[in-house]
């Protein structure tokens, strides 16, 4: 351990000998993982686990908590087993890991209200559990998911881009992306196109794009299909002519490494930046680098958060899972220091919390990443809460 | 119309991607009898390699003849070891033993260089754009696939009609027993075809890979349209090969811009498009555009 | 291996497991061998077809899914208290849900077939996947239900006769009962007159039309009979999983129901059992060892390929000749 941070450690220590005495002789609490560690995605729930299990080692609490981590391969028949086998066998009480929406629509409904546990999401935001499907046991820590989409609708606004082309892959989240665009963009849509899941290809669609002649495109393309499109974006000579617009997913830090020079000058909203100015998100990034030898993803800091949310929830229980509704309680006063600053959670259980445009760039260390913009909106809450029956 | 002729070449450019994977396809079909699931893998071996050696040399021609070179001498092991062996088998047990091969590489690209996509960018001195007509500029990479491909597919055309080795591979392709009767070892003729495809498929790969992102599994996607290509083309013919490639990259790449146009369904439907045109050529050619007769 | 015991031994496999599992406590291991009932179910409906009529098809994922939103789209309107698309009300008993999951995938089985068949070989491979392609295309398009993120049924799964199944183990012997009647009703067929056209066709189709049959109604009927097993499987695996999605229709669940069939060992039905519980079965064990379990599945099955020709059963069935000196003819059926 470091010298400058043994004081920091001794006065954690003494703060912990004086008010857990009595639960220091008890059992770490158990916290399952299901996450997707396998497929070309793998590495979300990877950055999810690093920026966990990093919280739990800051706050000096790593001995407190188990981590049982599970790898769902993308596939939610698998994800459904292996949580109930974890809260069945291993008698785990508070869960996390959902990564894809398709994943957590199977899994999460059915968990909190079958079993007496609490389900924390470090990614999947998708609008049914936000809205009508809101549930007290079921708690979100990183985002809804059309709210990315919205920032940047906003954006194009004010940066006076009146005609926009808009493009998505032909599936849910593709569709919810743009209707969040839409939402509070105000201008001409030019074109909306919807094309493949998992298309690879997409000089034809660039082609039509050009023919347009569009001031900006926004474009919903997590994953390999982002690293794709944008290189070809790039390739077509169209970078300089149409402002490039999208949601985080496709400009993580893992994702721009394949994409390179690329990506430079393209704008994307998230709740989330490597350079936020909060002290919290200045130990996170510095510890994640130090640890990890690579740049932290927004994933890594929303498992970071997701970490301290629920060891601030347990801190205020006494360490006890015996009482969900209490834990629920204390989970949803959020008291923790959020890497993005003020956070709270709606009443629907999601966050309310600031969203910010970010623009790619070269760092002085040569690193393609990305820095904040502007700030989109104040304490933004979803489109769902309303729906939501819960206060 | 300018767009249109844009689009075209886009579905040209497609199809040579296609060929490359699919004239090895259907030789090894054609001639061994051979159904190769994993020829996709070889297709991921060759962007891998490629990606990696241009990434610690700095030099892409370098990583194109080194990922060439790796999809070669993979299909030459591959040969040795499993296929060989499954010469004389059912289509069946080829299926499973491929099916086995793909679950293999997928992994092995993973521990090797881990679960992030690999880069592989485009050369430098083909960076640049072409006005093939004023107003629109074509990406010069993509002109050069093009060229690359043809060459490519006119050196095989050669290969196999107009040279001793090719004879080999004709004959056998009609008759086994003849040509290892008039004293052709059939061993190494086949380990030879089956490198042949490997390396036209780990070229494809490096040529693709600065459109695609070089992960773990993407081979298949690619492997599917291939094998659409070679049947509606009809098993073992190279021509056949070249009239499905141009036919399933043109439809595709029309299909995907226009058909959104006039439908809401656009989208479903262009994704089930190339599927159609293989089912409706399959119901009336049952043995493909150019297939034998059985 | 007698022939007897060897097509007995994966069934009581299935039977004693699970409940041994939940006697030891460890319910939660139950589904495990659920899913190797409903995917040996789907299997063993392809091996009829593959092994007997010599139709390999790639697209039987089509039917597994179709059966599967059978299952998840009634539930949902009954959930969401809304009409389906033709003013019925939803549905969500398994009385109703799984003779209309078999006829379902009977009627698009029978057109499915009735192309395909036109071709033949690696032609007939390709075609079937084809067809498959488009109904997954399909259920994508559908986003009403879901789309690509499918139906999570948190409501439940189906009741039985209006009553809910008590637990895990009623729902895996509910499944068993039903792979059980499929194996005796496909087992009969392939020994009655429609069998013995299917398997005489596969051997020599011009022979069997000089002896006055035409076997092209006979072989569409066993495809459709095929697609509506495998739809009644996917209704079972909503059940099980209690979600659908366009994902049960993927190539790759066809490839799967292959490779458990090859694996197997082809023709003989409950090699298909053999093939769901060892591979299912293989794919946990792997799990537990190591993360990177696909690089020694892969290797595997091409050893089980060049090594144990005829697949498990086949390998079964010769090592118990070897044992009693041919005394045992296992060739016979």
């Amino acid at each position: 351990m470091p010298m400058k941070s043994a004081a920091a450690a001794a006065a954690a220590a003494a703060l912990l000998l004086a008010t857990a005495a009595a639960a220091q002789a008890a059992d770490p609490v158990k916290v399952g993982m299901v996450t997707t560690l396998s497929t070309g995605a793998g590495y979300l729930g990877d950055h999810v686990r690093k920026g966990f299990e990093l919280a739990l080692e800051q706050a000096g609490v790593a001995d407190r908590v188990t981590l049982l981590v599970e790898d769902d391969g993308l596939d939610p028949g698998t994800a459904t087993q292996l949580t109930e086998r974890m809260v069945e066998r291993d008698g785990v009480k508070i869960m996390t890991g959902a990564i894809f929406s398709n994943v957590a629509m199977a899994t999460i409904p059915k968990l909190v209200r079958n079993y007496d546990i609490l389900y924390v999401s470090p990614n999947a935001g998708p609008a049914p559990l936000a809205g009508k499907g809101c549930h007290p046991r079921y708690f979100n820590t990183a985002y809804q998911n059309d709210n990315f989409a919205e920032v940047m609708g906003k954006y194009a606004n004010e940066q006076n881009l009146k005609r926009v082309y808009l493009m998505a892959p032909n599936y849910q989240a593709g569709k919810d992306s743009i209707g969040g665009f839409k939402r509070f963009f105000k201008g001409e849509v030019v074109g909306e196109v919807y094309t493949k899941l998992n298309q690879t290809d997409y000089a034809a669609e660039i082609a039509e794009l050009r023919a347009a002649n569009p001031d900006a495109v926004y474009f919903f393309y997590p994953g390999g299909m982002g690293i794709n499109f944008m290189k070809q974006f790039a390739q077509a000579g169209l970078a300089d002519k149409v402002v490039a617009l999208g949601p985080a997913f496709s400009f993580d830090d893992t994702l721009l490494d394949a994409v390179g020079d690329a990506a430079i000058g393209f704008f994307n909203g998230s709740q989330w930046s490597p350079d936020l100015d909060v002290a919290a998100n200045k130990t996170f990034v510095d510890g994640y680098k130090a640890k990890f030898s690579e740049y932290p993803t927004l994933y890594a800091a929303q498992g970071y958060d997701t970490a301290q949310a629920i060891v601030a929830a347990l801190q205020k229980t006494d360490w006890s899972t015996a009482d969900m509704d209490a834990l629920a309680a204390a989970m949803k006063q959020a008291d923790f220091p959020s890497v993005r600053g003020e956070f709270a959670f709606g009443n629907n259980n999601h966050p309310i919390q600031d969203i910010y445009v970010r623009e790619v760039f070269k760092d002085d260390t040569g690193n393609v990443t990305n820095r904040i913009a502007t700030k989109g909106f104040d304490n933004h809450v979803d489109a769902y809460a309303a729906e939501c029956e819960m206060k | 119309m300018l767009l249109f002729l844009e689009q075209l070449l886009n579905g040209v450019q497609l199809s040579v991607t296609l060929l490359l994977m699919a004239s090895g396809l259907t030789l090894v079909f054609g001639i061994m009898n051979l159904l190769n699931l994993a020829h996709g893998s070889l297709f991921m071996v060759g962007a891998y390699v490629a990606a990696w050696t241009t990434g610690v040399s700095g030099s892409w021609l370098l990583g194109l003849v080194a990922g060439a070179a790796a999809a070669f001498v993979t299909g030459i092991v591959i040969e040795l070891v499993v296929m060989r062996r499954l010469y004389a088998r059912d289509h069946l047990d080829q299926v499973l033993a491929t099916f086995g091969l793909i679950l293999f590489f997928n992994e092995l690209v993973r521990l090797l260089w881990g679960i992030r996509p690999m880069r592989l960018d485009v050369p430098e001195a083909l960076g640049g754009f072409v006005e093939i007509v004023p107003g629109a500029p074509y990406p010069l990479y993509r002109l050069a696939v093009i060229a690359a491909g043809a060459a490519v597919m006119l050196a095989l055309a050669w290969l196999v009609q107009g040279t001793r080795v090719g004879m080999r591979i004709r004959a056998g392709s009609v008759d086994r027993e003849m040509i290892g009767a008039l004293g052709v070892d059939i061993g190494r003729l086949y380990t030879l075809v089956f490198a042949l495809g490997a390396l036209l498929a780990g070229l494809a790969g490096v040529l693709a890979g600065p459109f695609l992102a070089i992960q773990s599994g993407m081979g298949e996607p690619i492997l599917i349209l291939a094998f659409v290509v070679v049947v509606i083309g009809g098993i073992g013919s190279l021509k056949g090969a070249v009239a499905g490639s141009l036919l399933v990259g043109i439809t595709d790449t029309l299909g995907r811009v226009y058909l959104p146009k006039i439908t809401d369904a656009g989208p479903a439907l262009s994704s089930m498009l190339i599927f159609l045109v293989m089912a409706v050529v399959l119901a009336v050619f049952p043995t493909g555009l150019y297939g034998r007769k059985s | 291996m007698p022939p007897l015991l060897r097509d007995a031994l994966p069934f009581l496999v299935l039977a004693v497991a699970p409940v041994v599992a939940t006697l030891a406590g460890a319910d939660w291991l139950v589904p495990v061998f659920t899913r190797m009932v409903v995917f040996a179910l789907a299997a063993m409906a392809l091996d009829f077809i593959l092994g007997v009529g010599g139709m390999v098809s790639l697209g039987h994922a089509a039917f597994f899914a179709v059966g599967g939103y059978v299952v998840g789209i009634g539930s949902q309107h009954v959930a969401e208290s809304t009409p389906t698309p033709f003013g019925l009300p939803g549905w969500d008993d398994l009385l109703i849900s799984l003779p209309l999951a078999f006829t379902v995938g009977v009627l698009i089985a029978l057109p499915f077939g009735w192309v395909s068949l036109r071709t033949r070989g690696a032609y007939f491979i390709m075609i079937t996947l084809a067809l498959a392609q488009m109904v997954y295309y399909g259920l994508v398009g559908l986003t009403s239900y879901g789309g690509d993120d499918g139906i999570s049924m948190w409501w439940g799964r189906n009741t039985v006769a209006g009553a809910a199944l008590p637990n895990r183990l009623a729902l895996h012997f509910l499944c068993l009962g039903l792979l059980v009647a499929a194996f005796v009703v496909l087992k009969r067929l392939c020994a009655a007159p429609f069998g013995r056209v299917l398997d005489g066709a596969r051997q020599n189709e011009a022979r069997m039309r000089a002896l006055g049959y035409r076997p092209l109604p006979y072989q569409i009927g066993a495809f459709a009979l095929s697609g509506g097993i495998v739809a009644v499987a996917g209704a079972l695996m909503a059940n099980v999983d209690e979600f659908v999605s366009p994902g049960m229709g993927h190539w790759t669940i066809s490839g799967e129901l292959l490779v458990i069939v090859i694996l197997g060992g082809i023709g003989s039905l409950s090699g298909a059992v053999w093939g769901a519980v060892v591979l299912l079965g293989l794919e946990e064990g792997l799990k537990e060892i190591t993360e990177h379990w696909p690089i020694l599945l892969g290797p595997l099955l091409v050893v089980i390929v060049l090594f144990a020709r005829g697949g498990l059963t086949g390998l079964l069935d010769r090592l118990g000749s070897r044992r009693t000196q041919g005394g045992d003819d296992a060739g016979g059926a």
